[in-house]
């Protein structure tokens, strides 16, 4: 990766700002205390609770893949190995604050009140999954890249101006950071103090190109001192570290002490989508070194070192999670389709007249194809 | 509690914008300089000094961000109107407007709307520097989801940017700079909004409809009123909402005219006129006398300001235009 040159001391210039970026792990890959742990840590039902979530995703992310190879469902981004990032986010927020996602934190949204079926329904080309029934203010994820960022920070000014308790917490991947729209938004949480956390998934892949392509910059963490705001990384295959770093960014953020924005590093294990051939682009060697840190299993070891988390305790749990995620994928794939002209229906609160003989249009074209 | 104001247009923006801030709390200004400068064009001046700068701000320069945290503010419930301070400085909103704004609605099935405004100041005719002068109305008006709304007289522009703050879904509200400080008219400060997503009638003829909006009003009842000395009577509409489109009262009047002149701006290649002479087809053709003729913008850039009346339809292009129409029938 990239170092920026330092530039030269001269006898007539002096260093006016100085910046550091802080890394932060607190389980090794063996799933070993590294750091003094935080009380949540000692909570086993806490950890069994986190555990449960990263099992869900996981198991979620691979009958998603399946429902799309065997034709039930469209195009679907995995998130394999990512699930900390994910569930340590949905860990960390509360229920009045607001999520921006992108297209890979289920495991957030799903503690959030979002239902598996939902997401299905999303990917399965549906609309109707992102009207989600119990979660009312968080948005839809992001299909465009970064553009989410900027609505982070109007929610975050919505909340600050009506001096709400809230945070906004808006999430990018590593290739977003390259876009403008990342930086206006940094930009102006910074200038405006706005409460808002801004999370990058760094998963290394940007599609095809890698994160050292994206950026000569040593972290993308550093990104957030342009903006005038704290910026660090954690191990983003750590759900403790990431469990710990974000709530306290976000408690900070819904202080009143201002936005932060926090590098996760992890790996994307699977393909960009289901679409996507990752072993055009990437080594073998390379996804296989990165397994040795997976996410799941980490904390599967902490468990079982500290909690005694049993082998009979791991299968019934995975046994509870399958079935949990067949009775959704048999809700999604029991969905009736939506009638043609809904089409038409959430485009204005009322339909204006002029739309009114186009909607009818197509009614009666449905009309016909049944006869 | 209502006073009548002697006003330019956008004085009348003005008047409307403090009415809107008076009358609901979740009403928020902000854009590039429209704070304690109160605007380049004067539109927010003194609302910063009244309102505080918590509800009238200053933005950094980035035109994608004030379109897009406008969305997070609307989904929130606030009702934000933003500024982009010349049209040339839209386009890197496009994406915002187009990706988000629009459809944020249907893609969440009506869980979370953007009522949001956004305003900016458009055409030419006041010599300004490049990219400051173009009238490209119709990349708006070809997106699903939105209202697209050009006001073109003070009393207008107070009643229907009412409106647009009102109004539950995303609007984008086009300025006429041109005729900014053109005329005074008296406008009740009454906070009653007009009708969006219908034409106004400013003239009511029976021998040829002429359809505009915006600046071209102007040059449009003055061509109006050349011809009424000729005796012919034309039928004067201001589209006002150009999305969506008010087809109806264009067919009603076309129909009792049988003759139809539409005057814009913008370039002709599919700018509204296109779309309002195809629909004239569709629906009206029988009861036209003459082919449909556009006074429109040339398929050109824009040109700096030594040649855009060269580049701009007036007052003598009309009338030729309807002498056309009434010879052909």
């Amino acid at each position: 990766m990239g170092q920026a040159e330092k530039p030269k001391a001269s006898s007539n210039s002096k260093a006016v700002a100085h910046f550091e970026i802080h890394y932060t792990q607190l389980l090794n890959a063996q799933g070993e205390a590294v750091a003094t742990l935080p009380a949540f840590a000692q909570d086993l039902d806490e950890l069994t609770r986190l555990y449960r979530f990263m099992l869900l995703t996981r198991i979620f992310d691979s009958k998603a893949i399946a429902l799309q190879r065997t034709g039930k469902m469209g195009t679907y981004g995995s998130v394999l190995g990512q699930e900390a990032v994910s569930v340590g986010l949905g860990a960390a927020m509360r229920p009045e604050d607001v999520l921006l996602p992108t297209y890979r934190e289920y495991g957030a949204l799903f503690q959030r009140g979002v239902a598996m079926d939902e997401i299905l329904r999303y990917w399965g080309g549906d609309e109707r999954g992102m009207c989600f029934a119990n979660q009312p203010h968080d948005f839809p994820m992001s299909v465009p890249i970064a553009t989410q960022m900027p609505h982070a920070a109007g929610v975050a000014y919505a909340m600050k101006l009506r001096r709400e308790p809230r945070v906004a917490v808006g999430v990018l991947g590593d290739g977003a950071t390259s876009k403008g729209d990342f930086y206006e938004a940094i930009n102006l949480a910074g200038a405006w103090q706005l409460p808002m956390v801004v999370l990058i998934t760094n998963n290394q892949w940007a599609i095809s190109v890698p994160r050292e392509a994206q950026s000569h910059a040593q972290t993308l963490a550093q990104k957030a001192i342009a903006a005038g705001i704290p910026g660090e990384q954690v191990d983003g295959n750590d759900i403790i570290a990431m469990r710990h770093c974000l709530t306290e960014a976000i408690e900070k953020a819904r202080k009143g002490d201002g936005p932060s924005l926090i590098e996760a590093l992890t790996y994307r294990m699977g393909d960009h989508t289901t679409a996507d051939d990752a072993g055009r682009y990437r080594s073998a060697e390379e996804v296989e070194e990165q397994k040795q840190l997976d996410p799941v299993e980490r904390l599967r070891k902490f468990l079982s070192a500290n909690h005694g988390w049993s082998d009979s305790q791991d299968e019934a749990l995975l046994a509870e999670c399958s079935a949990e995620v067949e009775a959704a994928a048999q809700r999604y794939l029991d969905t009736p389709p939506a009638p043609p002209e809904s089409m038409f229906d959430y485009l204005y609160e009322t339909l204006p007249d002029s739309l009114q003989a186009q909607r009818q249009a197509l009614i009666n074209r449905r009309g016909n194809d049944h006869e | 509690m209502s006073e009548t104001h002697e006003v330019t247009l956008v004085e009348a923006v003005n008047l409307a914008l403090a009415r809107a801030l008076a009358d609901d709390s979740n009403v928020v200004l902000f854009g590039e300089d429209v704070g304690f400068n109160g605007g380049v064009f004067r539109a927010t001046e003194g609302l910063q000094e009244r309102f505080g700068a918590e509800r009238v701000m200053d933005t950094p320069l980035a035109e994608t961000l004030i379109a897009g945290m406008a969305i997070g503010m609307a989904a929130q419930g606030l009702r934000p109107v933003a500024e982009i301070q010349f049209m040339g400085f839209i386009y890197p909103v496009v994406d915002q407007i187009i990706n988000h704004a629009s459809r944020l609605r249907n893609r969440t099935r009506g869980r979370i709307t953007c009522p949001m405004v956004l305003r900016a100041p458009f055409g030419g005719g006041i010599h300004a520097p490049e990219h400051h002068s173009e009238s490209t109305e119709a990349i708006f008006a070809h997106m699903p989801g939105l209202r697209v709304v050009i006001p073109s007289s003070p009393a207008r522009a107070y009643g229907l940017l009412l409106a647009a703050i009102q109004d539950p879904d995303p609007v984008i509200f086009l300025e006429p700079k041109r005729i900014y400080r053109m005329v005074k008219q008296e406008v009740e400060d009454d906070g009653q909004p007009l009708p969006l997503d219908v034409c106004f009638q400013l003239r009511d003829g029976t021998d040829v409809t002429l359809v505009t909006w915006g600046a071209m009003i102007h040059e449009t009842l003055q061509a109006a009123d050349q011809l009424a000395e000729e005796g012919i009577s034309a039928d004067v509409i201001d589209l006002a909402t150009i999305k969506p489109l008010d087809m109806g009262t264009i067919l009603e009047s076309v129909g009792r005219t049988g003759r139809c002149v539409i005057i814009h701006e913008a370039a002709r290649t599919c700018g509204v006129g296109a779309e309002i002479a195809a629909q004239l087809a569709e629906y009206g053709l029988m009861s036209l006398f003459a082919p449909v003729q556009r006074v429109t913008g040339y398929d050109t850039i824009m040109p700096m300001f030594q040649l855009e009346k060269h580049y701009m339809p007036d007052t003598t292009s009309i009338i030729t235009a309807v002498r056309t129409v009434m010879e052909a029938s």
